[in-house]
């Protein structure tokens, strides 16, 4: 397949490309915060894709995402608590426990829709908070401190700051990869149309409940993969990792930077996180200017920064 | 031509104090032509629903091939060969004509837990769509955007990702509706051309075309089978003129 130079590859290949050569910067300018920053983001952007998944592909608004997030990240708090701090070991364990858990909240969620839908995610959500919170021998509501790092035995060494920059840049290209796999297969197809027109689906001959939960299962799969990243790069979980405003962050970057579009999730995650860090530094009401801002991409970007992208390259 | 392919045996549906399917006991026999007819608020819809399984009767049982299917979901009968098409146009408007087929398609050719492969290349998918696209002549409007198409042809989508499912019995609800009389009269050849392979069962409020294409008419007021038989058996029954056709038809 040759892929043609149109704007919409064009901006995905240099804001990756900057991604790529960020250490650079930072090491040649000294600038070890950019590099905590940056590592924030890609692990913001990787939670944003596997939200993507369902919400811009599958048309699931999953309002509690951010419980994988912290079900990732406390399972690496407490396997650490507990002496165990192999990557080898916590970090399936986190995956399959984020699948599993998706499963549940999926199967019983996945029945209803729309509002339904929204309300009964957002209390999952909620539920595990509390469980959270309620983990008094893991710190309770004021969190967790990571006495250590996940350890891989060597390489890469998450205390290296550019070496876990790069685990997570590979860890987002790698899923980017997959999500592109997956939209585009069978399975992505069976996953649109029920976004589409599910009645038509199971007219057609599609059961399609079945193909919506294991979109969920990967998509909170690959969220707790980014709750261990997240973890790990502040060295805490705590409950607040979960609070459903969390799970509204992970909303926002979606729809900002473009829902169903593969990169659109980089672009929100990249735009919350750049402005929040600029913005909060110029006052402490941020989010006045932050806000206008979102409602202006809403109402005047179709389809978000991915889709600004995509019209521009019509216009041409 | 022999033998029975759909059945409904007191089928009855309510809603609140309506009763939309009154005790409708029905035959269709493979092969045929089936068309239902009926003044509007007939329940003619509720009772394809019911056939098709988007819709459960409050009694009442529908048999398929001899089987009760009375409570299996859509999915199940589409994979027993039935398929249905929609009043109301109900296609994916993001996807291409091809695209829209080959859905149908796919819903046919084993399980979709297929995530690497890309569905656009491939040629089981898109052979059997463009066939079916070309069958009610959209083949060359394959990748417009489904959006993008006229009602007409919107029509003909619909039955394409019917035929798609290669089904044995079709329900087609009202294919015809908002057509213009070219467009319904390439619709009408289309049937002739369909009901040499498939049984249909056809509801539809254009009497010329029914007329000219059913095997057997089922006519249908307020919920009640009041007759079926041939058109011309029809044309002349004395219930039927009086409660539809009305007495100044011509016969």
């Amino acid at each position: 397949m040759a892929i043609k130079p149109t704007p919409t590859v064009a901006v995905a290949t240099i804001v990756l490309a900057g991604f790529a050569l960020l250490p650079v910067y930072a090491v040649l300018a000294g600038d070890s915060f950019v590099l905590s920053l940056g590592t924030r983001i890609l692990v913001m952007a990787l939670a944003a894709a596997s939200l993507n998944l369902i919400l811009g592909y599958g048309g699931m608004v999953s309002f509690g995402h951010a419980a994988y997030l912290g079900v990732g990240g406390y399972v690496v708090g407490i396997m650490a608590y507990h002496g165990v701090t192999s990557a080898w070991v916590q970090w399936p364990v986190a995956i399959l426990l984020s699948a599993a858990v998706a499963l549940f909240i999926g199967a019983l969620s996945l029945r209803t829709r729309g509002l339904y839908f929204i309300m009964i995610t957002l209390a999952f959500a909620q539920m595990i908070y509390y469980v959270g919170v309620g983990l008094y021998d893991y710190g309770g509501d004021d969190g967790l401190t990571l006495n250590a790092r996940s350890d891989f035995g060597g390489f890469p060494s998450l205390d290296d700051r550019p070496q876990f920059y790069y685990l997570c840049f590979i860890l987002l290209v790698a899923a980017l990869y997959l999500m592109k796999r997956l939209v585009g297969s069978r399975f992505g197809q069976v996953i649109r149309g029920a976004k589409s027109n599910d009645p038509r689906m199971h007219a057609i001959g599609f059961p399609t409940m079945r193909y919506r939960l294991t979109a969920f299962v990967i998509a909170g799969a690959v969220c707790g993969l980014a709750g261990v990243l997240l973890a790990n790069q502040a060295d805490f979980v705590s409950p607040a990792t979960m609070h459903w405003t969390r799970s509204g962050d992970l909303i926002v970057m979606v729809v900002l930077g473009g829902m169903g579009s593969l990169m659109g999730p980089v672009y929100g995650a990249l735009t919350v996180l750049a402005l929040e860090e600029s913005l909060s530094s110029l006052t402490h009401y941020w989010k006045i200017i932050f806000g206008p801002f979102l409602v202006l991409v809403v109402l005047f970007g179709k389809g978000g920064i991915a889709g600004l992208i995509a019209r521009w390259e019509r216009r041409k | 031509m022999t033998g029975t392919i759909l059945s409904t045996n007191g089928l009855i549906k309510r809603f609140g104090g309506l009763l939309a399917t009154d005790n409708v006991s029905l035959e269709i026999a493979t092969g045929e032509l089936h068309a239902i007819i009926g003044p509007n608020g007939a329940g003619k819809t509720t009772l394809i629903r019911q056939l098709s399984g988007e819709m459960r009767p409050t009694a009442g049982s529908v048999m398929l091939d001899g089987q009760d299917i009375t409570a299996a979901p859509m999915h199940r009968r589409s994979h027993m060969g039935l398929a249905r098409s929609y009043q109301i146009t109900s296609i994916f408007p993001d996807m291409t004509a091809r695209e829209n087929v080959a859905l149908a398609v796919q819903a046919h050719d084993g399980h979709s837990f297929r995530f690497w492969a890309p569905a656009a290349d491939d040629a089981r998918l898109a052979g059997p769509a463009l066939a079916a696209l070309d069958q009610v002549g959209l083949g060359a409007r394959a990748d417009i955007p489904a959006s993008a198409l006229s009602h007409g042809e919107h029509r003909q989508l619909e039955i394409a990702m019917a035929l798609a499912t290669r089904p044995r019995l079709l329900l087609l609800d009202e294919p015809m509706a908002g057509m213009g009389p070219d467009e319904s009269a390439r619709m009408v050849a289309l049937l002739k051309t369909l009901k040499r392979s498939l049984t249909i069962v056809l509801i539809e409020h254009d009497m010329d075309a029914v007329f000219q294409l059913a095997d057997r008419l089922t006519v249908l007021v307020y919920g009640r089978a009041i007759a079926t038989g041939t058109p011309e058996a029809i044309r002349v029954n004395r219930e039927v003129r009086q409660a539809y056709l009305g007495d100044g038809h011509g016969g």
